[in-house]
């Protein structure tokens, strides 16, 4: 039985004028099961965005994919017509993106929009894709959805214009949803209600779920499976007790250490704040030959300069690409 | 408000300057050996052109409040009832070619919005980049010089010979067919600068988030552009109507001049050239109305298109 989405050695460039193009995604594999949350984890400019446009064939006109496969439920992607993608996405796979800000057309009222991708998807009447809406807004939390319908973005709050987000992605019951750091513009209050609301959707729905986030509360809590990624690879993958327990990769280490978390009030001043990862991420157009991690790396091997290494399976089923566990 | 302080500086502003120019329209006469000096004094103490500027800038309020905008010296009557039917005639020329304008901007600039890197693309750059380059005064001749050669319009006026004796029906099509060319002039004129601002609009439009999350969405292309890019694109575009009605207003005096349509360019200017001061001011105040009722439908429109700008209101 085929996973519901299989990413296999996906390589995205982005050329830009003259010189090398740029590497955004490298080769990379992943699977995503049906009714699974997997966490992607990684910092910024790492190539979890492009991977999620690519999924969609929503790349812009400078970033192509040069090689791999992307299927889903069995079907290459990569090979489907615009209308046969135009079909896909929102009704099988649908993506929430970061911004709910700017994910929504300022000068149209909410509620429509909703319904505008169900009857993108379905042979619907209006009134019944409007009814459609209106209880899409309800399942996402909103106590009012008649006033929330006919609100426009500005007239909402990020939470508020969040949830709606949610409502277009959820509407057409994909079985698969790719969320670019959901939470990641909110206040934390607001971060944990919808953390709280996608937990509660995911299992309601049976929603498999692409989530990439920083909110490492959120990856604990819903994800079964954490990546982490890395100048546009997967340098571990694992359990999110494995992964944030004890993490291997010398990167996956860093990141770990200097992401945000509750801080010792008995500490030093220094001590809580989180000590950043030393150096910076590699030039995606000039890639290292070794690993890509290797300039920062503080656990540096021979080989590690040479060539990359490779994923090794551990015994208690992680992945890691480091040459400290066999590469 | 605003637009009513506007209009009164522009009265007192137009009024000194025009005052502060040399001569008046009784200067010429004293070249004339056979016009006593006795005479001219006569004439201009009659006009009150010898009384201070502040109490004629007055008495010309005065006559603005009871709508008779002054008194024209050339023709001997009241600026007022000289002025409306010009200024009918300038409204009927500015506002068919606006609207005409605006209805090939809009399509055509959406559609070349969406012809990125092509032919079209490439073919329309090249178009507007020529139109846009070429003198107004150059396009008026050169389609005259159309019209002259091929004798398919009348190349100048407003009606033909005879036109009292039509029947209503048959007048109205005079008119129209009298508009072609002054229209075909003022289109042509402002048409490249409205596509090409529609093109960068509606192309903004397509760019932004909303767009990309309306196709990750599965939202049909046709509707994206016309649901989604178009309504976004339409802020700017409205307050740029304002503007246009501006340009389209000035280039129509040329085009009147050039054509011999009765509208307010010819009394403008023969008023200029003959120091009929009251007359002069007729058509500028006229025209700064004009601007200032573009600008107030254009903020009107705005409200009833852009529901940020209703929100800031309430």
């Amino acid at each position: 039985m085929p996973a519901l989405l299989e990413v296999r050695d996906l390589t995205v460039h982005y050329t830009s004028g003259n010189g090398a193009p740029a590497v955004a995604v490298d080769e990379l594999s992943l699977d995503v099961e049906e009714g699974e949350v997997v966490g992607l984890l990684g910092e910024s400019g790492c190539g979890k965005t492009t991977l999620l446009l690519a999924i969609l064939g929503l790349l812009p006109e400078s970033a192509h994919v040069v090689k791999g496969s992307i299927r889903f439920r069995g079907r290459e992607l990569r090979t489907l017509s615009g209308a046969e993608l135009r079909g896909l996405r929102g009704a099988e796979v649908s993506i929430i993106f970061q911004e709910p800000a700017l994910a929504l057309n300022p000068v149209r009222r909410v509620g429509p929009q909703v319904a505008e991708v169900v009857r993108a998807h379905r042979r619907w009447s209006r009134r019944r894709c409007r009814e459609e809406a209106l209880s899409m807004l309800a399942e996402v939390g909103f106590t009012a959805p008649e006033r929330v319908h006919d609100s426009y973005p500005h007239e909402l709050s990020g939470g508020e214009r969040q949830r709606v987000v949610i409502a277009q992605a959820l509407a057409c019951r994909p079985a698969l949803i790719l969320a670019d750091e959901p939470t990641a513009s909110l206040d934390s209050t607001t971060q944990a209600e919808l953390r709280a609301l996608l937990g509660a959707l995911q299992s309601r729905f049976g929603l498999a779920l692409l989530l990439v986030s920083h909110d490492l509360g959120a990856l604990a809590a819903l994800a079964h499976r954490v990546l982490v990624m890395y100048a546009g690879r997967l340098v571990e993958a694992g359990g999110p007790t494995q992964v944030f327990g004890d993490p291997l990769h010398p990167y996956s280490r860093g990141l770990l250490r200097a992401l945000p978390r509750a801080p010792d009030p008995a500490g030093s001043r220094e001590q809580r704040i989180p000590p950043p990862i030393p150096g910076m991420s590699p030039d995606p157009a000039h890639l290292p030959p070794g690993c890509a991690f290797e300039p920062r790396c503080p656990d540096r091997l021979p080989p590690c300069v040479e060539r990359p290494p490779q994923e090794t399976r551990l015994a208690d089923g992680r992945h890691v690409r480091c040459f400290k566990y066999g590469g | 408000m605003h637009g009513l302080l506007l209009l009164a500086g522009v009265s007192l502003l137009s009024f000194v300057l025009v005052e502060l120019a040399p001569g008046d329209y009784f200067a010429e006469m004293r070249l004339d050996p056979r016009i006593s000096e006795a005479t001219v004094h006569a004439l201009r103490a009659r006009y009150g052109l010898d009384r201070p500027l502040p109490e004629r800038y007055g008495r010309w309020l005065a006559s603005l409040a009871k709508g008779e905008l002054g008194y024209s010296f050339a023709y001997g009557q009241p600026v007022g009832p000289l002025l409306w039917p010009r200024l009918r005639n300038t409204l009927l020329l500015t506002v068919t070619a606006t609207a005409l304008a605006w209805l090939l901007a809009v399509p055509l600039g959406t559609w070349w919005a969406t012809r990125r890197r092509g032919p079209a693309d490439a073919a329309l750059t090249g178009l507007t980049a020529m139109l846009l380059a070429l003198p107004d005064l150059v396009l008026v001749l050169g389609l005259l010089l159309l019209a002259v050669r091929t004798g398919w319009f009348p190349t100048g006026g407003m009606v033909s010979l005879g036109h009292e004796q039509m029947p209503w029906g048959a007048r109205v099509k005079d008119v129209a067919f009298h508009l072609v060319l002054p229209v075909a002039a003022l289109v042509l004129g402002i048409v490249p600068a409205l596509v090409r601002y529609v093109r960068a609009s509606v192309a903004d439009a397509l760019g932004a988030p909303f767009v990309r999350a309306a196709r990750a969405h599965g939202i049909p292309e046709r509707r994206v552009l016309f649901r989604h890019a178009l309504p976004a694109a339409a802020n700017p575009l409205v307050s740029l109507f304002g503007l246009s009605l501006a340009g389209l207003l000035s280039m129509s005096l040329l085009v009147e001049v050039v054509m011999s349509w009765p509208g307010l360019g010819p009394l403008f200017l023969e008023a200029i050239l003959a120091r009929d001061f009251h007359l002069v001011l007729g058509p500028v105040l006229a025209s700064t109305f004009l601007l200032l009722g573009g600008n107030l439908l254009a903020d009107l429109l705005l409200a009833a298109t852009d529901p940020r700008i209703r929100t800031e209101e309430r």
